[in-house]
Formats: structure tokens, sequence, C-alpha cells
């Protein structure tokens, strides 16, 4: 059982948590990830790490409300207890072991979208601890959605923070923004992307016109996460590849976004099933019975 | 009474348990076991037990069921194996014990397994725990995997009084027995979870949720958590693709993966928060167990279902039983025959399956006979999931991060099948991490073979 010490809704719907878990603090670096497990019943989770700290052998978390177990979830409280936590799963970010010397030459560009920003903060926040300044762009919807502002802006070189409404920031996609700091004279040697799928792949797009190579951390579908039941392949160059062992990261002009948008949507009838069913509860009928 | 044929054992009807997934052997009843009891011969040089990959006193334990004393039945059992409900169920009796039966020469063998599992069962039913250790030693060893290998390496050193700590990366312990065979084969509360609880009985620590490789390495197990050797039993579960054209489409799935969600996650059960794919029309490729195991699970959940193999009939690997309970329940057997691509729909989603007709050319290394391709016997099958059930290998994790331990070519640990030693220093292996994949009672063997190991060279140092 692993304790939440923690729990505060940073947004509209966006929960975060530290959670107990030394074995994983202990040993996860930025990039990795862990599956989650609310009780007996539950479903495993995959949640990318946003930040851990190794003597109070605690990892946070953050998710977003998108079905019924992430309802559920957001409903723990602190005190509260995960019934299961594993990890850290995955292959840690490249530069944590690239040599230090050439790492601080590089200029560095993190574009984050919406829930990505909480993956995208261990990084920046990595970096900066070895001397590393990166440019850090974070997009959300609007601004009832925007999330770490305020931590990100003390580890990052500059901050640029984007909505699609216009309602906080610039106004427009992240897209834009990189456009514009291109258009500004910016040059970067690296791009990391982390958002929603369609949002990685459209980065990845203009990232590739304008030659910047870009990684991407992909959440496809996951069962066990260790490699043993390929619910996460996904084709990159060509080749097919496990996000859970192979990934979360991978070289974002070579992956086939549109297969793996098409993949998450595998289950959405059950999906939404289950969502109401538990807004509907007692009244909950099942259906019609004509989708399988 | 004939003496020549098995006393015939209860299951439940075909067209009932297809719809059901309720075990579908319900054993012996005490009756009945004491007489199939009867037939056994008592042999003075018991072939049967040259069969037993752990060497279970066969006439032994039937010679108690005889005299109606269940209970010394069962210790007799126990003193060589740790799962026995699980062996009466999924061993294959018929190339082991019940292949080396001499009554099996004139008529049928001794139904050896059906008296394993009813001994068992008895014993869970009335609470009978193994004989635990008799001293205690202190020294701490960890057992890398909670599967049959796992189990049976820390049930044997646990008996032999050391301290051990089973590492297990799922949220449950028993490895296969939870996540691979179904609960009509096995059932997890009333038989697994009885099992492993006899381990924990005996002093075992099983810490779930922990990723060898990940979360702590071997080298840190010995170095900073003060264990003295290790025994890795992760078994083989890396899934394999055929690599055609249109396998990441949706609605393909490896049998691992198919497995996983409706034994381990229970995603069979509707109430379940796991989903699972319910196809209309199925396509398991492969001819094994697991590939038996997905195809009457794909049927459970109201598919039709179609195995897809390239050989023929008699090379089938799975066991006797369980093709024969697949026929009965109506899966179907499209045998000598090889997917070539699978085809989706505009969406992505999986609409049919090219195929093409096969024939046994010459034996391949394995033994077999190759199948060959029948020139222009291409043809389309409409189906709408399709399960790749081709076989695993074990997962690089623990060997790409322990210094010193040698692999094959196949990712297979390099091990002395006598006693489990590695090319690392203090660490031991055996089950499908060594083998690749293979069967329970072979892991639980490699199992005692290296608690003997693990106990030769601790005893030495």
């Amino acid at each position: 059982m692993y304790k939440i010490v923690k729990a505060k809704e940073l947004a509209d719907n966006i929960y975060l948590m530290d959670v107990e878990a030394k074995r994983v603090a202990k040993t996860c670096e930025p990039g990795q990830f862990v599956i989650v497990r609310t009780d007996d019943e539950g479903e495993r989770i995959p949640l990318t790490i946003c930040d851990y700290d190794r003597e109070k052998g605690t990892v946070t978390i953050v998710f977003q409300v998108v079905g019924a177990s992430t309802l559920l979830m957001s409903g723990l409280k602190e005190g509260d207890y995960f019934r299961d936590f594993v990890g850290p799963l995955g292959q840690a970010s490249e530069f944590v072991h690239e040599d230090k010397e050439e790492l601080k030459k590089k200029k560095i560009l993190f574009v984050a979208g919406g829930v990505g920003t909480a993956p995208v903060y261990p990084q920046v926040k990595w970096l900066d601890q070895q001397g590393i300044s990166a440019d850090v762009i974070v997009g959300s919807k609007t601004k009832d959605l925007l999330i770490l502002e305020q931590e990100m802006k003390e580890v990052a070189g500059s901050l640029y923070v984007t909505t699609d409404d216009g309602s906080y920031g610039r106004s427009g996609m992240v897209t834009q923004v990189i456009k514009d700091l291109v258009a500004e004279g910016k040059e970067y040697d690296v791009c990391v992307a982390i958002g929603p799928m369609i949002m990685m792949k459209f980065v990845c797009l203009l990232t590739k016109e304008l030659n910047i190579p870009t990684v991407v951390s992909m959440n496809p579908i996951m069962v066990d996460g260790t490699g043993m039941c390929g619910a996460c392949r996904l084709t990159v160059d060509g080749k097919v590849k496990f996000a859970c062992v192979d990934g979360p990261e991978f070289d974002g002009h070579a992956v086939n976004f549109d297969e793996s948008m098409r993949r998450q949507l595998m289950y959405k009838t059950q999906e939404g099933r289950a969502m109401l069913k538990l807004q509907e509860g007692a009244t909950h009928h099942g259906g019609c019975g004509n989708c399988k | 009474m004939d003496v020549l044929k098995k006393v015939p054992v209860r299951e439940q009807e075909a067209e009932v348990r297809a719809a059901n997934f309720e075990e579908v052997c319900l054993g012996y009843d005490v009756e009945e076991a004491k007489c199939e009891a009867e037939r056994c011969i008592n042999c003075q040089n018991a072939r049967c037990i040259m069969g037993c990959p752990v060497a279970i006193n066969i006439p032994g334990f039937i010679q108690k069921v005889k005299e109606g004393d269940i209970e010394g039945a069962y210790q007799v059992i126990s003193e060589a194996s740790a799962l026995p409900a699980v062996c009466g169920r999924v061993c294959p009796q018929e190339t082991q014990c019940e292949g080396k039966c001499i009554r099996g020469i004139k008529g049928e063998p001794v139904s050896i397994g059906k008296l394993e599992r009813f001994v068992a069962d008895w014993a869970g039913e009335n609470n009978i725990k193994p004989d635990g250790a008799r001293e205690k030693k202190g020294t701490k060893v960890a057992v890398i995997g909670s599967g049959p290998a796992g189990l049976t390496c820390a049930g044997d050193l646990a008996k032999m009084g050391y301290a051990v700590t089973i590492f297990e990366a799922l949220h449950e312990p028993g490895g296969v027995l939870v996540y691979g065979i179904p609960e009509f084969r096995l059932p997890k509360e009333a038989v697994v979870a009885k099992e492993i609880e006899n381990v924990r009985s005996l002093g075992v620590k099983i810490e779930t949720n922990v990723v060898i490789g990940k979360s702590v390495t071997i080298d840190q197990l010995i170095e900073e958590e003060g264990f003295s050797a290790v025994f890795i039993g992760s078994g083989a579960g890396l899934p394999k693709f055929m690599g055609i054209q249109g396998e990441n489409a949706n609605g393909v799935f490896s049998a691992n993966e198919y497995l996983t969600r409706s034994n381990l996650m229970k995603a069979f059960n509707r109430e379940s928060a796991t989903p699972i794919m319910v196809g209309r029309k199925v396509a398991v490729v492969g001819g094994g167990n697991v590939a038996m195991d997905a195809a009457r699970t794909a049927l459970r959940l109201g598919a039709e279902v179609h195995i897809v193999y390239r050989r023929s009939e008699e090379e089938l690997p799975a066991r006797a039983e369980e093709v024969h309970h697949a026929r009965e329940e109506g899966v179907i057997f499209d045998i000598l025959t090889n997917p070539t691509e699978i085809l989706a729909d505009e969406s992505g989603w999986v609409s049919g399956m090219k195929c093409i007709k096969m024939e046994l050319g010459e034996p391949d290394a394995s033994g077999r006979r190759r199948p060959v391709e029948i020139p222009d016997s291409e043809f389309i099958m409409e189906l709408d999931t399709v399960i790749m059930s081709l076989g695993t290998s074990p997962n690089p994790l623990i060997s790409s991060t322990a210094k010193g331990l040698e692999v094959n070519k196949w990712q297979c640990i390099v091990a002395d099948e006598a006693n489990g030693k590695t090319t690392k220093e203090g660490v031991y292996a055996g089950g499908d991490a060594v083998t690749g994949a293979a069967t329970v009672i072979l892991a639980m063997g490699a199992g005692k073979a290296a608690a003997r190991g693990i106990d030769d060279y601790l005893s030495n140092e």
C-alpha cells in the first residue's frame, strides 16, 4: 500500500499527488513512468513521473480525469492509499546519460501541451540542476487548465505561456510560438515535445521543416508496462517498438502518429460505458445493445 | 470397474461451459479417487516417478489414497511438490508420469494427474498445510519472480530454513498461474491463491510491484540489501509477433495481452475496470497451450473462434486435454493454414486476414516437419480480432542490468541444468527464463534443483 502524502487539484479536473514509494523514488529519472492502481478491482494506469524526492521517498504524479478510473482516483485524499505503485518503468530521458559538457553546449526547447507540462517539468528541473537553462513553451486550452506555471518559471530559462483561446499569456497554439521564436532568431539544437498525440504530431511536422531534431514522449494504452503484452506497440522508423521498454521517448520525426492515435481509440466504447455507468449509478441500464 | 480404463472424471458439459468461466473439470470425489487408486500396481521400480520432473513419490501417495489417508497422501506429494493443486490441473501428464505408467501399455494409464488434484484439493478444503522448516538459518535469499519456478525455489529454501523474499513485478503473485492460465482451467481464488498462501505459510515474504532491473538491480540486492544468493525465475514474458503487414491494426493482440486482461485483470467479468475486446469472429494464430487458452477465452466471451495453425493436427504442441476440450466447446481448427497479411478497414480496425494453405515438407531442426506454402492457395478470412499466440521469449530486462550474467542468442539465461548455477557468482536461474517458454512443472523442477544448488553454495561459503 502506497500512502498519498499530498493531494491537490491543480486546475479544472487536473490533480497532483505525492505518493510514498521508496523504491521508485530512489532510482527514478526524468522521462520514466509508473503504473498505479487504486484498489483490488482497478485498472493499471501508466503516468509519467512529474517529480521525486529521494530523501522523503516520494514520487509526484499528475493526472487528468478522462474516464471512470481517473474520476475515482481524483477522489483520493491525503492519507489514502494506492493499492499498487510500480516503477520506475521505461527509459530515462536521453540527456540524463549524456556527457554533461556536451549537453551544456546544446540549446534546448521544451514544448509542453496540457497535462504534458507535468512530465516536462522534471526534465527542465534536472537540466537546471546541472546548470543548463532551457526554453519552455507551455500551451493549454484555456487559463483554467494551465498547470505548474510557477514551478516551471523557477527552473526554465525563458518561459512562454500560450492559451488556445488567448485567456492568458500569448494567444494561439504552441506551434505558433515555435514559429514566432524561430522568426525572432532563436536557434535550437533539440526540441522535446510532450502532450496529447495530436499536438506532438503537429509540433513534429513543424520542427521537421525547421530542421530541429525532436524527442516526444508517447502515451499509448498499456497493461503491464514491463514489455509483456505489446499493447503499447507503435511504429518508429518502420519498426515496431514497445513504448514501455524502448520508450516512452522516441524520435518524433520517425513516429507513426496516425497509427498511434488510432490505437489509442481502441477501448473508447468500453471506456464510455464505464463512465456512463459511474455517472448514471442506479439508473444505468446498459445501453441498447447495438454496439458490441 | 474395468481395470484397463480410467475411472471417468466429471466435467461441465461442453455447451454449458462454453459460456462460463468456471472450472471445466470437476475432479474426483473420495470414492472415485479410491477406486482409481486401486488400479495402481505399486511397481517396484516405478517408471512414473522417472517421468515426473520433480520426482514425486507417485506410488507412495497413491497407496495412501487407497488406504483412505488423504492427509498422508498430501504430505508425500508435498515433500517433492510445492504446487500439487496446480500441477494436477496443468501438467501434460500424457508425456510425463502417465506416459510411463505400466497400466498404459495394455489399457489406459492410472489417472495420476486427477488423483494428485484430488489430494491437493482435499488438503485445501481441510486446511492442511505443508510441513515447515525445522530450524531457521537466517541467511537471506532473494527470488525474482513469483511464478512456478520462483514459488517452488522459495518454498524449498524456506523448508531448509533460509529467509526468503520473492520479488514480483506485477501487483499479484503467481506469474503465468495468474496471468497466463485462464480461470476455467486454474481457478485463481480457490486454487492458486491457496497454493501461494501455503508458500507464505512456510515463512516466505512476497514483495509485489518490484521490477528487478528497474526498481532495484541484482547487484544492489546483494551489495545493499543483504541477500547472499539470488534465484532468477523471471519467466519468458516477451511476446512474439509475425512482422506481417497490418499487425498494428486495432483488434490485433498478443495472446499475452489478451490473457493478461482476462486472467490477471479479470476483464472476462464485465464488472472489471479493465476492458477487453469482445470480437464477433476471432482468429488465434498458433497451436500451443497459450493458443488454446486464448481461443477458449474468446469463445466464452461470445465469439466464433478459429485456431489458425500452420502444421497439421498431430503436430499441435498443446496439451491433449486442452485441444480435446477446445474442440468440444466449438473452437474451429483451421490447420495447415498460415496468415500472410492482416487487413484493416478505413478506421484502422481489423476486417480480415489473408491466409495461405500449407503442406508438410522435410523435418526442420526441432524434428517437426517443415510447413511449406502451397502456391496460389491464398484466401481471405473475414474477422474482427486476431490474437497472435506464437510463443514468448525471456524479457532482457534482468540480463541487461546484471553484470556478468551470460545469456544465449535467444536472451535465455545460461544456467547449469543440474543446479541452476549461472555465470554470475551467487546467482542461480531456472524455468522459462533459462529454457524459453515451457511448462509449469519443468519450471518447478528447475526451482527445486536451484534450491539445492543455492543450499550447497551457501553451506560451503
